[in-house]
């Protein structure tokens, strides 16, 4: 199924977040290594005032690349796309980026479920999807759609998560067995390979 | 869920079929869409959707409405209708007679948006405002002017935040679930179905409309796209994307330049 050769990076890490996670991002970001082989995806709800903050706010805190994903962006290692406010975020065969302005699902644009599914059917046992602090249901589905198509997921550990409320979901439905703290969220991604 | 062999097998049946060619959008999206409609459908298989899918017009128009995009909201990016309001109508009030397209309109909250700020600058009397859509269904809503009583106070803040300094519930009727919207401003709306990437230009305006639409599109069919709307622009005519698409890095881009602020509509040169 996952053609190796076709794409740009070849494993991605998607990260999804609601209320409570941008300060396990601000955690994470800065312990992030500067060489990291992967292209990383974050999936926040916020707001629909589209400006540049978000992405300024996080550029400061880490060494990386970090920017509002564009349709049609091809993904590249050791850059970060934040989804825009009020788009779906989709992954297509080639890894490059897609943006789709269809209806909400569970109540979010950009909804972290639509990211993770569209994400899995691309990069299968290469993908990692990591769902943080959030008060709504979002991700859950998309997490079991990741495990399915044989890649890995991992939670915030709700004891830490400011909201508790989707991280417990996710672990509740998808049985996760790799529960983290925000620090030890960053040594793990920093110990994916390439 | 099909297969992606057979999502392609699926688009190329239709294009011979029915004359619709989806093969230029993006997959990532369409697939979401073709998956989703699948399992609402209740399909047990792929022939069996294919089947239905050939043998009945009605069913497939039923398909189409289901699979292209049809969430629009009046006042959509306030601070869009705010820079039309301010910076691109003042120029088209030079014109004896203004043109405007709106590409893609689906359901025509954004028609009813452009008709009241028009209305507003005195300039609605002397407009045509043609709007089109690859579907059917849509255009006869679009044409009702008949919109969900629910989104009224979301239409009603952005109407606030575009600079809308009226009444925004005197522009329709409240009746029951529904808002009807004043047969004024939809006197000067012509519907008709035109489907992007096949129909051909069919007028000249000084302004066209054309929002979240290129973002399903695959580069090459974007490119038609914009050159269909370089034809049908007047010189010094403008063109106005979604929030995320731009004329970067396309073929006509060189004889456009984009607006001072930094909204997406861009004037052509000559």
């Amino acid at each position: 199924m996952e053609k190796k050769a076709l794409r740009s990076v070849q494993k991605l890490v998607v990260i999804g977040g609601s209320s409570g996670s941008l300060e396990a991002l601000l955690t994470m970001l800065p312990k992030l290594r500067a060489d990291l082989p992967l292209g990383v995806v974050i999936v926040l709800h916020r707001n629909n005032q589209s400006d540049n903050a978000l992405v300024e706010l996080f550029a400061s805190r880490t060494s990386l690349i970090v920017k509002e994903a564009d349709e049609k962006d091809i993904l590249k290692a050791g850059t970060i796309y934040i989804a825009p406010p009020d788009y779906h975020l989709l992954l297509e065969q080639d890894g490059s980026l897609s943006l789709d302005a269809s209806a909400k699902v569970n109540f979010s644009r950009p909804s972290i479920d639509v990211t993770f599914s569209s994400a899995a059917a691309v990069f299968g046992k290469y993908l990692t999807g990591i769902l943080l602090s959030g008060a709504n249901s979002d991700g859950a589905n998309g997490m079991a759609i990741i495990k399915k198509k044989g890649g890995r997921i991992i939670v915030q550990d709700p004891n830490e998560a400011l909201v508790a409320y989707m991280p417990a979901r996710a672990i509740k439905e998808n049985d996760v067995e790799e529960v983290f703290g925000a620090l030890e969220l960053a040594e793990l991604i920093n110990s994916i390979s390439n | 869920m099909i297969a992606p062999d057979e999502l392609e097998a699926l688009l190329l049946d239709i294009l011979e079929h029915y004359g619709y060619d989806f093969t230029g959008y993006s997959r990532a999206s369409l697939t979401r869409r073709v998956h989703a409609f699948f399992v609402k459908e209740r399909f047990k298989n792929y022939a069996a959707f294919r089947e239905r899918m050939l043998e009945s017009n009605i069913y497939f128009i039923h398909f189409v409405e289901e699979v292209t995009v049809n969430v629009t909201e009046m006042f959509r990016d306030p601070g869009f209708y705010k820079t039309l309001r301010e910076n691109i109508l003042p120029v088209l009030a030079t014109y004896p007679f203004i043109r405007i397209w709106h590409a893609g309109c689906s359901t025509g909250e954004e028609v009813y948006s452009m008709a009241i700020i028009l209305k507003e600058a005195g300039l609605l009397q002397k407009s045509l405002l043609y709007a089109t859509d690859l579907n059917q269904r849509v255009l006869e809503k679009a044409k009702a002017g008949i919109f969900p009583m629910s989104q009224m106070r979301l239409n009603s803040e952005n109407y606030l935040h575009s600079g809308g300094r009226q009444e925004f519930s005197g522009y329709y009727t409240a009746n029951y679930n529904f808002a009807r919207f004043d047969k004024s401003l939809s006197d000067k709306m012509v519907f008709s179905t035109h489907n992007l990437v096949s129909d051909s230009s069919f007028n000249e305006f000084q302004l066209i409309l054309c929002r979240n639409v290129l973002i399903y599109f695959d580069r090459e069919l974007q490119a038609r796209v914009l050159q269909l709307f370089d034809r049908s622009l007047d010189s010094l005519g403008f063109l106005a994307l979604g929030s995320k698409e731009s004329l970067k890095f396309s073929a006509i881009a060189p004889y456009y330049s984009q607006i001072e602020n930094k909204e997406k509509i861009w004037r052509k040169k000559r």
